[in-house]
This record gives structure tokens, C-alpha cells and sequence, in this order.
């Protein structure tokens, strides 16, 4: 269903992600996982059309994102990782806009906004400014939006952020269903691993912009003999913070820099 | 033409909503009509070229049109930073719609407040000379519009924040204005000025919509329509060409 070859971006210096390949099966829900910075989010760009690749290929359903852009475009659904509503409509506006956007017939409009809005608790709400949502209703929201073109694969960049166990629990019931019922293949990313574990049946690990690992969870944990996915994940990119690219000698000269007084 | 129409829709709600933007919006063509139209009235007066709020009124109108386009075009970063920009770039729709739904809300938000500027240039004491006139300063108001929006959504899709926006405002929005004849005519002005009149777009604007208000015409109404359709095209492709560009 998604298929990556030797996919390279570069931002300037910055390489983001540096040549991987992977490939998720019809049906399948996969957890793509990485500490802060190791190029999750830029693949998922380039995976849905908002970025090209530097080099390497993809494809989506047979489809190079970057050649058929818009029918690459109707067959998925998308959670960014950051918000992408427009807060001065109410939430039906924003469901209304999406389905008109991705012309999803009118005669199911109203009927499959209501469903969503109704699954995701906020049809009570749906004449309300998204501006007036709590973080929470705007996650629910923009996850309920996604799923209204019916999309054959669903991307949710870190879908649970700022969502309370409740919601949490509730959200990835969810997709396991919509993924057993409708056979919607799933590509996430999150940085809960129990969560990743719980629902993913295969997982790439990409730490540096290189995937470092792959396979079930089970197949990692026997890999690394730990116990669970997020020893395992601790064990394979190990436990320095990697935001910025410092390597732990930087650290340290940092540290004696701000212990010495000096700028 | 769906997608289109949405993203219209869109525009104009959110103008609809915003309404201390509106009124806002509404003060500074105010302080020009009033303040310059009453203040420098007797001294346009007594040189002999007649009633300034005549004068003037189309270039306020004209300037308010600037304004709100250009603004509703840079419009364009604040959904980039908001987010919205990524819903509409993963839909399945081309660039060039999405494009042309924002510029022509953006548009119609703009005329819609160069009209009420109209308004209020009439009841400031504004006449024109003949009311079936209307129709075709409305035109030339529409291609001000889009053509201003879509120059703003090229100069927006160049840009990942407001940094620039300071210099966008002084370096061409303003020019653009006061080099327009907007204030002032543009008969026996110094060579120089004349040529960059001749080069500002709004130029063209104000001088169709003062011709058909008011009967005075300095490159006269044909002249106007064709320079400002070509360029509202010229235009529009650049923009949807910038537009189609953004990565994010
Ligand atoms: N537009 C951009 N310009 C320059 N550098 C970028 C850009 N987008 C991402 N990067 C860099 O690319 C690298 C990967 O970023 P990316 O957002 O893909 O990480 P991520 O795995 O999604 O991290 P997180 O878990 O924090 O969301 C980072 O070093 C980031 O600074
Ligand atoms: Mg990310």
C-alpha cells in the first residue's frame, strides 16, 4: 500500500531523512517511531504531497504522490501533527469544508458529518467556533475530519498529542476497529510506545533520518531482550535527547560553560 | 468550481466574523477622505481644479480596494501558521483552484469595501455625475480587486512569516498608493512622477473609476480597462504559479 525507496530530503544542510526504504502491507497498521527530530514528520510530507523528496521514490496505492498528486490525494486522510483547522468556523464548517473539498457526494454529507461528530463527542458542539475548543476537541475533531472521504490509508502524526487517556483510549479503540472493520491501512507515528505496541502490527524505527530497525514488536523486543516496545525503543536509539544534533561532547562543553559564568 | 466556491464561502465568512477588522479597516480611507478631503479642499480650490472630495473619493475607494486585497492575499500566512494551509494542500484539488477561490473571496471582501467607502463618500458629499455609471466603476473595482489580491497571495507565498511584511507595506503597498494619482493629478506632474504613475497599476484603477464617476479621465477608460485586465491576468498567473510552489 505505501511503498518507500531510498527516500533522501535535505533542508539545506540539515538532511533530514537520509535514504530509507520501507514498505507498509494493504490493511496494515503501522507505527513509524523516532525520538524528537529523526524525520518522521518530513516523510509523512513527502508522502502526502506537501513536500518532494530530494531523491528515492515513493508510491501510495501504486500512485507516485508526486507525479498523480490528486488521485494519490483522495485516497488517504491525514492528522497532522500540528493544527490544520481554521478556528474562525465552527466545527460542522470545517467537516462541511473537507467534504466538499474531497466531493464527497452531498446525499452523505450531513449524514456521515453527523456519525463522525457524534463518535468523536462533539456533535453537541458542532455549531460552536473551533476557536471556543479545548486542545482535546480539536485533536477529536481534526481526527473525525480525516475519516469523512473514507480514505483507504490513514496517516496520524502523533494523533493522540495533548489528548487525555480517556480520549487516548478511546481514539486508538477506534482505529483498531476502523482497521479490522474497513480494512483501512494505518501509518502513525506517536511517541507513547505503549500505545504504538498496543495497536501497531509492524514498526520502523528511524532515529538520525535512518531507519534503525524494523519488524513486529515482538521481533524488536527478542532483538534487543527487553521486555517491552519502549525498553526496546530506549535500547535501539538510546537515551540521549537528539533534538538539536549535539553530540554529548557538546553537552559538556555547554555545561562547564554555563558553571564557569561565562556567554 | 466546488473547491472554488468553498474557499469563497470561506473568505467571506471569516470576514463576516472578524468585525473589528472591518470597521478597522474602515478608518484609515476615512482619516484621508475627511482629513485631506476638507483640509487641502480650498487650497485644490482656489488652483482652480475644483472640488477635492470629487476628486479624491475614487482614490480613497481605490485605496481601500488596495489595502483590503493586498491584506486578504497575505492573509495566506497567517493560514500558514495557523495550519489551515495544509488542509487545503492535501485535498484533492489543484493549486490553481485553491488559488483562485482565496483571491476571489479575497476580492469580493475587498470591493465589498471599496463600496462602503462609496458610501460614505456620498455621504460625505461626493456626487457622481450620472448614476447608470455605477455598473462600470464597479468593474473597475473588481479588477483592482483580484488583481491586488492575487499580487498579495504571490508576495504571501514567498513568505513563512510576518517579517517581511513591514517591507512589503513600505516598499510597495504605499508606492503603489501614493504614486497612483489617487491624491493628486497627475496632469503637469514632474516627468519622473508621471512615468511612475504610469507604471502603478492602481493608477489605471483610479483613473476607470474616476472617469466613470466623475467624467475626468487622464489616460482615459479604454486605455484603463485593457492595462488593467491583461495585468489582473498577468497576475493571477503569477500567482497561482508562486502558490503552487509552497512547500511546507
Ligand atoms: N522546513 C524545514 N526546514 C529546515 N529543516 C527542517 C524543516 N522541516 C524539518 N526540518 C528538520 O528536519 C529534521 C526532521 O524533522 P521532522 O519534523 O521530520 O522530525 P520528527 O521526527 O517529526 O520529530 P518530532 O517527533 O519532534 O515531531 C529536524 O532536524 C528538523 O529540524
Ligand atoms: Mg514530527
Amino acid at each position: 500500500m505505501i511503498r518507500v525507496e531510498q527516500l533522501v530530503k535535505t533542508f539545506g544542510e540539515v538532511k533530514a531523512v537520509r535514504d530509507i526504504s520501507f514498505q507498509v502491507e494493504q490493511g496494515e497498521i503501522f507505527a513509524f517511531l523516532g525520538p524528537n527530530g529523526a524525520g518522521k514528520t518530513t516523510t509523512i510530507k513527502m508522502l502526502t504531497t506537501l513536500l518532494k523528496p530530494t531523491s528515492g521514490t515513493v508510491e501510495l496505492d501504486g500512485l507516485d504522490p508526486t507525479v498523480s498528486s490528486n488521485e494519490a490525494r483522495k485516497r488517504f486522510g491525514i492528522v497532522f501533527q500540528d493544527p490544520s483547522l481554521d478556528d474562525q468556523l465552527t466545527a460542522y464548517e470545517n467537516m462541511g469544508l473537507h467534504a466538499a473539498l474531497y466531493k464527497v457526494p452531498r446525499h452523505v454529507r450531513r449524514e456521515r458529518i453527523e456519525r463522525l461528530l457524534k463518535l468523536f463527542e462533539l456533535w453537541d458542539r458542532r455549531d460552536d467556533g473551533v476557536k471556543q475548543f479545548s486542545g482535546g476537541m480539536r485533536r477529536r475533531l481534526e481526527i473525525a475530519r480525516s475519516l469523512l472521504h473514507t480514505p483507504k490509508i490513514i496517516f496520524l502524526d502523533e494523533p493522540t498529542l495533548g489528548l487525555d487517556p480517556q480520549t487516548r483510549n478511546q481514539m486508538w479503540t477506534l482505529v483498531k476497529k476502523l482497521n479490522q472493520d474497513e480494512g483501512v491501512t494505518v501509518f502513525l507515528t506517536t511517541h507513547y510506545m505503549e500505545e504504538a505496541e498496543r495497536v501497531a502490527q509492524r514498526v520502523a524505527i528511524i532515529d538520525h533520518g535512518q531507519i534503525i530497525a524494523q519488524g513486529t514488536p515482538q521481533e524488536l523486543k527478542l532483538q534487543t531482550g527487553t521486555e517491552s516496545l519502549e525498553q526496546a525503543f530506549l535500547a535501539l536509539t538510546g537515551s540521549a535527547i537528539r533534538d538539536e544534533e549535539a553530540t554529548a561532547a557538546d553537552t559538556m562543553r555547554a555545561m562547564a560553560r554555563i558553571w564557569s559564568g561565562r556567554k | 468550481m466546488n473547491a472554488i466556491y468553498i474557499l469563497w464561502i470561506r473568505q467571506l465568512k471569516r470576514y463576516v466574523r472578524s468585525r473589528a477588522r472591518v470597521v478597522g479597516s474602515l478608518g484609515q480611507p476615512l482619516l484621508f477622505l475627511l482629513g485631506l478631503g476638507f483640509g487641502l479642499g480650498p487650497t485644490f480650490r482656489r488652483a482652480g481644479e475644483g472640488d477635492y472630495i470629487q476628486f479624491l473619493a475614487p482614490g480613497v475607494i481605490g485605496m481601500t480596494i488596495l489595502f483590503t486585497a493586498i491584506f486578504s492575499g497575505i492573509e495566506l500566512i497567517w493560514d500558514r501558521q495557523f495550519g489551515f494551509l495544509k488542509e487545503t494542500l492535501v485535498a484533492p484539488v489543484s493549486r490553481t483552484a485553491i488559488m483562485f477561490g482565496r483571491t476571489l473571496g479575497g476580492a469580493t471582501v475587498a470591493v465589498f469595501q471599496g463600496l462602503i467607502v462609496l458610501v460614505i463618500c456620498l455621504l460625505a458629499g461626493f456626487r457622481v455625475h450620472d448614476l447608470r455609471v455605477i455598473p462600470v466603476a464597479f468593474v473597475f473595482m473588481i479588477l483592482i480587486g483580484i488583481m491586488f489580491t492575487a499580487l498579495g497571495t504571490a508576495i504571501a507565498s514567498t513568505m513563512a512569516d510576518f517579517q517581511g511584511f513591514q517591507l512589503v507595506m513600505n516598499f510597495l503597498v504605499m508606492p503603489i498608493f501614493f504614486l497612483s494619482g489617487a491624491l493628486f493629478p497627475l496632469t503637469n506632474v514632474p516627468k519622473v512622477l508621471g512615468f511612475l504613475a504610469a507604471v502603478d497599476p492602481l493608477s489605471y484603477g483610479v483613473d476607470g473609476m474616476r472617469t466613470s464617476f466623475i467624467g475626468i479621465a487622464h489616460f482615459g477608460m479604454a486605455t484603463d480597462f485593457a492595462v488593467l485586465s491583461i495585468l489582473t491576468a498577468v497576475f493571477l498567473a503569477i500567482g497561482s504559479y508562486m502558490f503552487s510552489r509552497i512547500q511546507l
